[in-house]
């Protein structure tokens, strides 16, 4: 009944890079999908109308790499509470990582994680399955039964491909489903034991570093793989300066490589760790101030192609521990939107076409998902966010389970007011 | 005055200059507590102070204790050894357990960088960093500093080298820190596989061979080498390492000066350092064992709150008991 509703979307700007619209006008929903949009459309009988001015009306973000952890730690995480805590920031999408436990590496592993997504009713989740059996590097997984199953990556994330005959065989093996391979870039002997980035900041706190060769290392090594096979490869949370050169080697040379970064590594430096703060750990961990300008500045050109979370709750006991033995990750679905507006659009490196392009486009036409466009016809995903609005990030009002956020208390601007899924509100805070 | 240091001692990185020199004024003293034969002065009488360690340690243990007990704490040691998994939630709920104890400090060693201030921050109690990981180890740092300051007269401009692995040293980076603000030249001497890679960055000097270092310094402080660097790949053998990087008579015979030569302990005799030389005229090894405890002393008084020109009135009040 709700889910047939017509919802008339009232004077926002209809921004979308995938059909180079931007203008204020109306977006009319009907039957879940986009019905007409610009210029000013009449009221429906009985449709809900939802006042738009000032706010822009952009495709529903799709986060291509997030941590639900469901199954295995219910306790910090449920995709209910993910699926949740992603559309409160503006995502219709999100694809979960098979790190769980058991790790999701079976067509039956994947139709539970979808069957839960479902279930949650917010924010649609996509499962990507595993790379290797319980992602140890071993043996292939079953990337058909997979992907018939739901699955629309594959990825070992959170461990490495060591092995290159394996990345290899992944890459080939991966063609005949066209879906990306994602990959964890690290070079497991030069990381053993880091506890953040190498660089002064390590060295005067005492920590092991990890050096950002460590990553530069498997980067290239995969975009060589990806020219040897012709396979997609996707590179994970790029971090460094040196990673996002040979990126941009590799696609001056047309090889197949396509790569993310996070709105922390977009955001902070190494310096955010001081005073041993367990919140800015993270794996690949915060680098330094010219990591961040050349990770921006390939967000800008397109060597970055998307923006992903990496969205990791942990639990505040696993936090609250010394640095060296704290786990890695942050939580990011529902800051992610204002980091990218407050240290992206605000401070004049992108512009909001080019972030959403970044967010919402190019993720779901990089992983074959639906949305990320407004066209007429296609499925109203759509995402209604302030980008001036400024708030404090408080992480006890997140709906996610995890607190671990190294922005709590900040200021930022950029806050979504209503998120859609098949034209249904998933998400709404604004009148 | 009170709490000139503030609540904890966890480093020297961020203490100024001031600070570092009011607990070396401060120590000076209270090195004849120890000469007595009545080695005891009432100072901290009713305060109970924990010691916490977490790493195996004798002589920072000990010199603790002999300190707490010279100024009259009542002392408490615990030594636990926590597996890594258990640590973190160990050391959450020791320091829960101990503020409802009702103590008043707490000396912490342990393996983790960062646990003498994540402890600080979590209890009320004044908490003294005895060593924690590869971070900092301020203790060691300040009686290094008053060994050379007594040989010196001052800091200003006298050259020191450290020498070895500097990497996984805490006591390197409390030196670092402590003499730059008092002015000293410091440099660093060792295999670049123990060296951070952001060593430059610290303001210090970087010598390749100890043979340079020998030639530039006034003062040597010789770091213990572990084997576990052998094992783990750093070094390929400690033979090689004494070869290229042990401090030797002979090494030493070429100085153009004479040279004080310190060690942290404990020593690997015959490895990062010659019997020869740790026993020799120019070694203030065992002067810097003596004056940490004094320097122990100091940091207690000053983090209880007293004001440092009463440590010389109860030296003289308490001389005549």
């Amino acid at each position: 009944m709700t889910e047939h509703r017509d919802v008339l979307l009232k004077g926002g700007r209809l921004l979308d890079p995938s059909s180079n619209l931007d203008g204020v006008g109306d977006l009319l929903i009907r039957n879940g999908k986009v019905e007409a949009l610009g210029g000013t459309i009449g009221t429906p009988d009985g449709a809900e109308v939802i006042n738009c001015a000032g706010q822009v009306v952009s495709p529903g973000f799709v986060d291509v790499h997030c941590h639900l952890r469901e199954p295995g730690r219910e306790d910090v995480e449920t995709i209910l509470t993910g699926a949740r805590a992603a559309a409160a920031g503006g995502f219709t999408a999100v694809c979960a990582m098979p790190n769980t436990d058991p790790v999701t590496d079976n067509q039956a592993a994947v139709g539970f994680v979808l069957k839960q997504g479902r279930a949650a009713n917010a924010a649609r989740v996509y499962p990507i399955g595993a790379i290797s059996i319980g992602q140890q590097g071993e043996r292939l997984a079953e990337f058909g039964e997979m992907v018939h199953a739901g699955a629309v990556a594959v990825s070992d994330d959170g461990r490495p491909v060591v092995s290159a005959q394996l990345m290899r065989t992944a890459l080939e093996y991966a063609r005949t489903f066209g879906i990306p391979v994602a990959d964890h870039c690290e070079e497991p002997t030069l990381a053993a034991g880091g506890a953040m980035h190498e660089g002064f900041v390590s060295a005067r706190l005492g920590l092991k570093g990890i050096p950002a060769e460590a990553e530069e290392i498997m980067a290239i090594r995969d975009i060589l793989l990806a020219r040897l096979t012709g396979g997609h490869v996707h590179l994970c949370h790029m971090s460094t300066k040196g990673s996002v050169e040979l990126i941009r080697w590799g696609k001056e040379r047309g090889i197949p490589v396509t790569a993310e970064a996070c709105p922390h590594h977009l955001s902070l430096t190494d310096a955010a760790v001081e005073g041993y703060n367990t919140n800015a750990k993270m794996n690949p961990p915060l680098r330094t101030a010219v990591d961040v300008e050349a990770v921006q500045q390939a967000v800008k050109d397109g060597t970055i192609d998307v923006i992903a979370t990496d969205h990791a709750p942990h639990h505040n006991d696993d936090k609250q521990r010394e640095f060296s033995d704290a786990p890695n990750g942050i939580i990011g679905l529902e800051t992610a939107l204002a980091v990218n507006v407050t240290w992206l659009v605000k401070s004049g490196i992108i512009s909001l076409g080019t972030l959403i392009e970044r967010m919402a486009c190019a993720p779901a036409r990089l992983f074959g998902l639906p949305g990320g466009t407004l066209r007429r016809g296609t499925a109203a995903d759509i995402t209604v966010f302030d980008p001036d609005q400024a708030w404090t990030v408080d992480p006890k009002a997140f709906l996610t389970k995890g607190r671990n956020t190294p922005y709590g208390g900040r200021i930022l601007h950029g806050r979504v007011g209503c998120t859609l899924v098949d034209g249904r509100i998933v998400f709404k805070t604004m009148g | 005055m009170s709490a000139p240091l503030g609540k904890d001692l966890l480093g020297l990185e961020h203490l100024s200059a001031e600070q570092i020199t009011l607990i070396l004024d401060t120590a000076e003293p209270l090195r004849e507590i120890s000469e007595r034969a009545i080695k005891k002065v009432p100072t901290l009488r009713g305060a109970t102070v924990v010691n916490l360690f977490f790493e195996a340690s004798t002589r920072t243990r000990i010199s603790f204790e002999f300190a707490e007990k010279r100024m009259s704490a009542d002392t408490v040691n615990v030594a636990t050894s926590a597996s890594s998994v258990i640590k973190g939630e160990t050391l959450v709920d020791t320091a829960k357990n101990l503020e409802a104890m009702k103590i008043d400090m707490v000396v912490i060693r342990h393996a983790s960088s960062g646990a003498a201030r994540f402890l600080a921050e979590r209890i009320e109690s004044n908490v003294i960093n005895a060593g924690d990981g590869t971070h900092e180890h301020p203790t060691q740092g300040l009686l290094d500093m008053l060994t050379l300051r007594r040989r010196f007269g001052t800091l200003v401009g006298k050259r020191v080298c450290i020498v070895g692995d500097v990497l996984h040293s805490r006591v390197a980076r409390s030196n670092i820190w402590g003499l730059t603000k008092l002015g000293a030249e410091v440099a660093v001497c060792g295999p670049r596989s123990l060296l951070p890679t952001a060593i430059a960055d610290f303001g210090v000097q970087v010598f390749d061979r100890v043979e340079q270092a020998i030639e530039w310094a006034d003062a040597l402080n010789v770091l213990r080498l572990q084997l576990e660097r052998m094992t783990a790949g750093y070094i390929p053998s400690l033979r090689e390492y004494n070869r290229v990087f042990g401090i030797t008579r002979e090494r030493l015979d070429r100085a153009p000066r004479d040279i004080l030569i310190m060690h942290p302990g404990p020593m690997n005799r015959g490895v990062e350092i010659d019997s020869e030389v740790a026993d020799g005229p120019h070694s203030v090894i065992l002067d810097q064992v003596t004056n940490g405890v004094a320097v122990r002393m100091a940091v207690l008084y000053l983090l209880a709150g007293n004001a440092p020109a009463l440590a010389e009135a109860a030296r003289k009040a308490t001389a005549d008991d």
